[in-house]
């Protein structure tokens, strides 16, 4: 290509064209972009007007409660609807919701709610106990896809009526007495059942909203759409920006509308994580749905207190394919369980609050101590590899650690695969896939130790125990103990008092402990910022919290400038 | 001219075709359902969840139905975003993307264009270097990098501008628009620059320079128009790279636009979603695409020639 320098075009000439253009051209893209006004921070005006903006992690897939499934679902449809009982926003203890009292009979298989009279539609319908027989019925309709249907089954032969074996749906423990009196009879005594009642999978619908929009058993319809959308919780929806937002607001005729104190709740769709932080810092969140975990130690050295970590009801473990041969043999699986330093993992590697775990069921779960059969012991751990014919690791075949592609899940992985190596001289190599691979390749059996997490729906050692049950479809490891199933499934729904059940759970998960199809790592902890001006929400093992209660101090500029980091 | 076009139309079918059928085969053998999930779904539960999308149907069967309903122009419903079709969720982010990728052209053109016929007007000198130097650190500057330093720097320091949304908040247009326009801007700037340099040689502009016009208007009247073709035929595609590559931008300010439907929808196995996007995107890059070459044979006599010789 030919170059000219043209010797007549003096300096002024370009620097006119140059700048002529430049300012006239970048003007006009400014105030395109700009139009009028400055910037202004969503928690200034938020404490003002009493708007709560929250960093809800994704898109929501559904607001319909009978076939969401997920944490940033469950916050949405917790502010538009409500169950029969609410959770003590603390103590996680059933308080009265739709129901204002329940008598639960001496045997704990009737239960009896009385409902509100006061309470309502969000378009001013009564809300009377035929809409749970309903709602329920719907929620057991096949045809929906319902994933959490089997939180209604405690109830009595509604999982007969699912799987088809009972036709007629009179048949299922649910009736309206009367318009204001429900009664529910469990097939045996569930001490957890009034907390699965706090479960969106449980709320009641509105029948005519969903029969105007479709069927009851059609997914997909556009009942749960701005402007269609009938609930009977604190907030109503009001608007929807699909990856925008969603905003709901107060609702005047839920039936505690006078104690609830938000205006609005804003959710936005935060995936990326270290977005969502800037976005907490710069003021357009009161509350983040994560933190970044390079970030937690920023924000500890500061004493930042919009940091709040929190035991979270859930724990990290990795499962073991049991069908492998060199995994089958159970002095294997222990010694890999004790060679794995919990305490250096939870200090070094994930370092969010989270703790060590030695069981799969969280301690301190409504009171159950899970048992410790084991401690980090890498001479005990020796012993047993060489035990089971791996005398300092030799012979033993590489083994592959599978986990779905995160950059936290390989940390892990490698500090395991080091501690294996270190400890027992093995060899591990590392295997990521992408989530649905992953979670194609686990369900088929394909692999052979692999990364897993488990989030309790509600707190009861019997959420986390059920994982492993033969026929279980979360097992995935081929383990099977009939002893272990029959105390999951038939002595403890029969036992008299809660020590007894805790003690049936005591002696399942010890038989668990001692055959280790699973290696628990640690316990998982919730990660919030929380704008100081964020008031009643208070950290608890589910990491739910109460829309109804909260409340914005208005205005805190201290604490604003707190969070500028 | 119309004869063209409608040739180029008429050559994009197939090459749609290929496209619709490749991505079908592609998502249907990837690993993974649309509805498996971390905790166990019951048989029961995917089997109806199957019916309902038609997934029960064999895939040659469902491969002609999806024909049959694009050629309707209709996606399907998202197997994912229950209740939302993909015609809705493409209707509900392009705007929004096609606005960002606007604002990232003008300032893309504006500053390219710029910093490349201030680079020409004296090669291989400061006014050269400075402009090109600095291109060259904007076409290396991934977006992922230049969009956190600028939300650094003028969204948390300074504190001047938001940074995240999309009409929210006055203001919160500028930082991912420059994000976007940045890359663009640098290679605009470079193909102007050689485009300008080439016109500037040539005998006519050494005419008009010999006629005595002035400088202001050698360049703009006579030799921008041929000096900026190549920045034409770069304006197609790199629009239509805008729009389907905004991903990034989209995600760093959380920006409710396409890209972040796209990429989610393959890791969700949302079917329906890839396909649709994907057919749409390929549709617009064809369409930009011959778009910019109308421009350029409007802009370029010669090209007009060798059309009409054609005919």
């Amino acid at each position: 290509m030919k170059t000219f320098d043209s010797p007549s075009c003096s300096k002024t000439t370009s620097g006119n064209i140059h700048s002529g253009f430049s300012y006239g051209l970048l003007t006009l893209i400014l105030l395109l972009l700009v139009g009028c006004g400055t910037s202004e921070n969503n928690v200034s005006n938020g404490n003002r007007d009493s708007i709560l903006h929250w960093g809800n992690g994704t898109e929501p897939q559904s607001l319909d409660p009978h076939i969401a499934t997920g944490v940033p679902e469950h916050h949405i449809i917790t502010s538009v609807m409500e169950g029969l009982v609410l959770k003590d926003r603390k103590t996680l203890g059933p308080i009265p919701g739709i129901a204002e009292s329940w008598t639960i009979s001496d045997d704990g298989t009737v239960y009896t709610f009385k409902l509100r009279k006061n309470a309502k539609w969000s378009n001013g319908d009564p809300h009377i106990a035929q809409d749970y027989v309903w709602s329920w019925w719907r929620a057991m309709q096949p045809g929906l896809g319902n994933l959490y249907v089997y939180m209604l089954f405690p109830i009595k032969n509604a999982q007969k009526y699912y799987e088809g074996e009972i036709k007629d749906f009179a048949d299922v423990g649910i009736k309206a007495l009367d318009n204001h009196t429900l009664q529910v009879t469990l097939t045996n005594a569930t001490p957890y059942f009034l907390q699965l009642l706090d479960h969106y999978s449980t709320f009641p619908v509105h029948q005519a909203t969903i029969e105007k929009f479709g069927t009851a058993d059609q997914r997909g319809t556009r009942w749960t759409y701005e402007g269609n959308l009938v609930g009977n919780g604190a907030f109503r929806l009001a608007d929807w920006k699909i990856n925008r937002r969603i905003v709901v607001e107060k609702n005047p005729l839920y039936w505690d509308a006078t104690n609830v104190r938000l205006n609005k709740i804003i959710f936005y769709p935060t995936e990326n994580v270290t977005t969502e932080e800037r976005m907490f810092r710069a003021g357009q969140l009161h509350v983040s749905n994560d933190i970044p975990a390079d970030k937690i130690s920023v924000y500890k050295e500061k004493r930042d207190p919009s940091l709040r970590l929190a035991p979270y009801l859930g724990v990290y473990f990795y499962r073991v394919n049991i069908n492998q041969p060199h995994l089958a043999d159970k002095r294997v699986r222990q010694a890999l369980a004790m060679s794995i330093d919990r305490d250096q993992l939870t200090k070094n590697i994930v370092k969010a609050g989270e703790t060590p775990a030695y069981a799969i069921t969280p301690p301190g779960t409504i009171g159950y101590q899970p048992p410790r059969q084991f401690n980090f012991d890498p001479e005990a751990a020796r012993q047993l590899l060489a035990d089971a014919g791996y005398l300092n690791g030799e012979g033993f075949p590489t083994t592959e650690i599978l986990y779905n592609t995160n950059e936290a899940h390989r940390k892990i992985a490698v500090a395991i695969q080091q501690m294996w190596k270190e400890h027992l001289n093995i060899d591990i190599q590392l295997l990521n896939q992408e989530w649905k691979v992953y979670l194609a390749s686990e369900s088929a059996g394909q692999y052979q130790i692999s990364r897993a997490g488990w989030i309790g729906d509600y707190v009861d050692p019997n959420n986390f125990l059920d994982l492993f049950l033969c026929d279980g479809g979360n097992n995935r490891t081929g383990w099977c103990n009939e002893e272990f199933d029959r105390l999951i499934l038939e002595v403890a729904p029969k036992a008299k008092t809660h020590e007894e059940r805790l003690a049936i759970f005591t002696q399942a998960e010890n038989i668990l402990l001692d055959e280790m199809p699973m290696l628990p790592i640690y316990i998982y902890a919730s990660k919030r910022l929380i704008h100081p001006s964020v008031k009643n929400y208070d950290s608890n093992l589910l990491d739910q919290p109460s829309y109804r209660d909260i409340y914005l101090e208005s205005p805190i500029e201290a604490a604003e400038k707190d969070t500028n980091l | 001219m119309i004869k063209f076009a409608l040739g180029r139309l008429l050559q994009a079918i197939p090459v749609l075709l290929v496209v619709i059928t490749a991505t079908f085969f592609l998502v249907h053998s990837a690993p993974g359902g649309p509805f498996s999930a971390d905790k166990a779904v019951p048989p029961e539960v995917i089997k109806a969840l199957e019916a309902q999308y038609n997934l029960d149907q064999p895939v040659w069967q469902q491969y002609f139905n999806y024909l049959g309903d694009v050629v309707k122009g209709d996606f399907g419903p998202s197997f994912k975003y229950s209740g939302r079709t993909v015609n809705e969720l493409i209707a509900a982010g392009l705007p929004t993307t096609a606005e960002l990728a606007f604002y990232a052209m003008l300032i893309a053109v504006g500053i390219g264009v710029l910093a490349g016929v201030t680079a020409s007007l004296r090669p291989n000198t400061m006014q050269d270097y400075v402009p090109m130097t600095a291109a060259m650190i904007g076409i290396c500057m991934p977006s992922f990098l230049l969009g956190p330093l600028l939300v650094l720097v003028f969204g948390i320091y300074l504190d001047w501008l938001p940074i995240s949304g999309w009409g929210d908040i006055p203001g919160d247009k500028i930082l991912p628009s420059i994000t976007l326009g940045t890359g663009y801007a640098a290679y605009i700037a470079r193909l102007s620059r050689g485009g300008m340099l080439e016109v500037l040689s040539q005998d006519y502009i050494r005419t008009a320079r010999a006629k005595g016009l002035s400088e202001p208007l050698i360049i703009i009247k006579h030799a921008l128009r041929g000096g900026l073709i190549p920045v034409v035929a770069f304006l197609g595609p790199a629009f239509a790279g805008l729009l389907g590559g905004s991903f990034v931008v989209e995600t760093i300010f959380q920006i409710p636009g396409l890209g972040r439907f796209y990429v989610q929808a393959a890791f969700n196995r949302d079917y329906t979603l890839i396909l649709g996007m994907t057919v749409f995107f390929s549709t617009l890059i064809i369409v930009f695409n011959l778009l910019s070459d109308m421009l350029a044979i409007w802009l370029n006599p010669k090209l007009r020639q060798e059309i009409r010789g054609t005919k």
